[in-house]
């Protein structure tokens, strides 16, 4: 809701930030957290409800984009900032890429060096301008619904 | 007459000084002599008063100080207040202008039937140009339905729930309209593209258009109804060797402040995919 009523009125240029992105990968970046892939097809499900995509590309957009965080979690997991950093990097241009190949294989004209000059671009940098003050939010969320267990 | 005793002519005396000094008064004669001798006393008194005057500040003060910071603050809340209540009423001003637009408009058009509704989100994705709305099939709202403002033509509606709408914006870069452009009168189509606006194609070679000249709907295709605005030419692009002119068009709509908008619900939309080859 707040991504369609208020994040898409904010563009820079042509481009937008995608809340629903940075917070899913912000939730699988998380050490303790298990349950991204449920807020995957979550997220999915309500972006394909306000858009007028095809349903199935954000969803598939969104696990994949979970299914990078899980692997970079795995490898850089020390360093998590970084971690958000790469995964916004790659995750933009995966929910982008797919948005555009199922317009451009719907019928829809796009200029593919416009898209990328004046959406992708400026929407991977405002995801990763984004990126940190979404990891602390929800990293604090985290950090309130499951807790560290303290051994006495 | 005897005087009877020293006491008595005493007090004729004083009383006849008294009178004579009342008389000078009273005449300005002693002007000078009290100026003189009242100066020192007022300059005296003035000095006490202004120290006696600064004394009671100093040690009033810290009451005085306490009292302004309380009506400082009621006065900045009082301002607030205000402010907020100023703010509230020019969005009222600015809502009520754009329904008295709208019910001149609809005033107008007596032809159509309209169902107002807001804008209630954009699509979130930006590659596609799509806003949603509050009213649904419940408010008998269809697929395909004609949306307008006041100023021209918004879209059409591109799905439909109970509750809300999807209205597909004239900027989607799929969005194809015919047109007519006024005074040529020539036939072209108006194409939506990725970066929110609209342009001009198919305008024939030897039309003469002007920037300037207003691209109203045409009706053909059965999508849209007739005469509605669309927008102004702002720019031509002609070659010799090309069939066609383009255009760039400004759209009527300002799409970034689209707040409420008129669905056209006695509109038809005819389906021409049967009929194609």
């Amino acid at each position: 809701m707040f991504q369609s009523a208020v994040a898409s009125y904010i563009p820079l240029l042509h481009g937008t930030v995608d809340l629903v992105l940075l917070a899913l990968i912000a939730w699988a970046l998380q050490e303790r957290v298990d349950t991204a892939w449920q807020w995957a097809l979550i997220g999915g499900l309500l972006f394909s409800l306000a858009s007028a995509l095809p349903v199935g590309v954000m969803l598939l957009a969104y696990v994949g984009v979970v299914a990078i965080a899980e692997l970079i979690k795995r490898r850089v997991w020390q360093i998590p900032i970084i971690a958000m950093f790469v995964t916004v990097f790659f995750g933009t241009l995966l929910t982008h890429g797919l948005s555009v190949t199922a317009l451009v294989l719907g019928g829809t004209p796009l200029p593919l060096f416009q898209a990328l000059n004046l959406v992708t671009l400026p929407s991977l940098f405002l995801n990763i301008l984004l990126a940190i003050p979404m990891y602390s939010l929800i990293g604090d969320l985290a950090g309130w619904l499951y807790p560290v267990e303290l051994e006495v | 007459m005897k005087i009877s005793s020293p006491r008595t002519l005493q007090t004729i005396v004083l009383f006849m000084l008294v009178v004579g000094l009342m008389a000078l008064a009273l005449g300005g004669f002693l002007a000078p002599l009290s100026g003189v001798l009242l100066s020192p006393v007022v300059s005296a008194q003035t000095w006490l008063s202004t120290r006696y005057q600064a004394m009671q500040d100093f040690v009033s003060s810290p009451s005085d100080m306490n009292r302004l910071r309380q009506r400082n603050a009621e006065l900045e809340a009082e301002v607030a207040r205000l402010q907020t209540q100023i703010i509230e009423l020019q969005s009222e001003i600015r809502e009520v202008q754009v329904l008295s637009a709208l019910l001149d408009f609809a005033r107008a058009h007596p032809e159509n039937t309209f169902v107002s509704a807001t804008v209630i989100g954009r699509d979130p994705s930006p590659f596609i140009q799509y806003v949603n709305i509050n009213r649904g099939s419940n408010d008998g709202l269809r697929r395909g339905m004609p949306v307008v403002t006041h100023q021209g033509l918004v879209g059409r509606i591109a799905a439909v729930t109970a509750s809300a709408a999807r209205v597909q914006l004239i900027t989607d870069p799929i969005s194809n309209i015919n047109v007519r452009l006024e005074p040529s009168q020539s036939e072209a189509v108006v194409s939506g593209q990725i970066t929110g606006e609209i342009a001009l194609d198919m305008i024939p070679i030897d039309a003469g258009v002007q920037p300037g000249d207003l691209v109203l709907t045409s009706g053909y295709g059965g999508n849209y109804p007739a005469d509605i605005l669309v927008g102004q030419i702002s720019g031509i692009r002609k070659r010799d060797y090309e069939l066609f002119q383009t255009a760039s068009v400004q759209p009527a709509v300002d799409f970034s402040q689209l707040g409420i908008v008129m669905v056209i619900t006695n509109f038809n939309p005819v389906d021409l995919e049967p009929l194609q080859p």
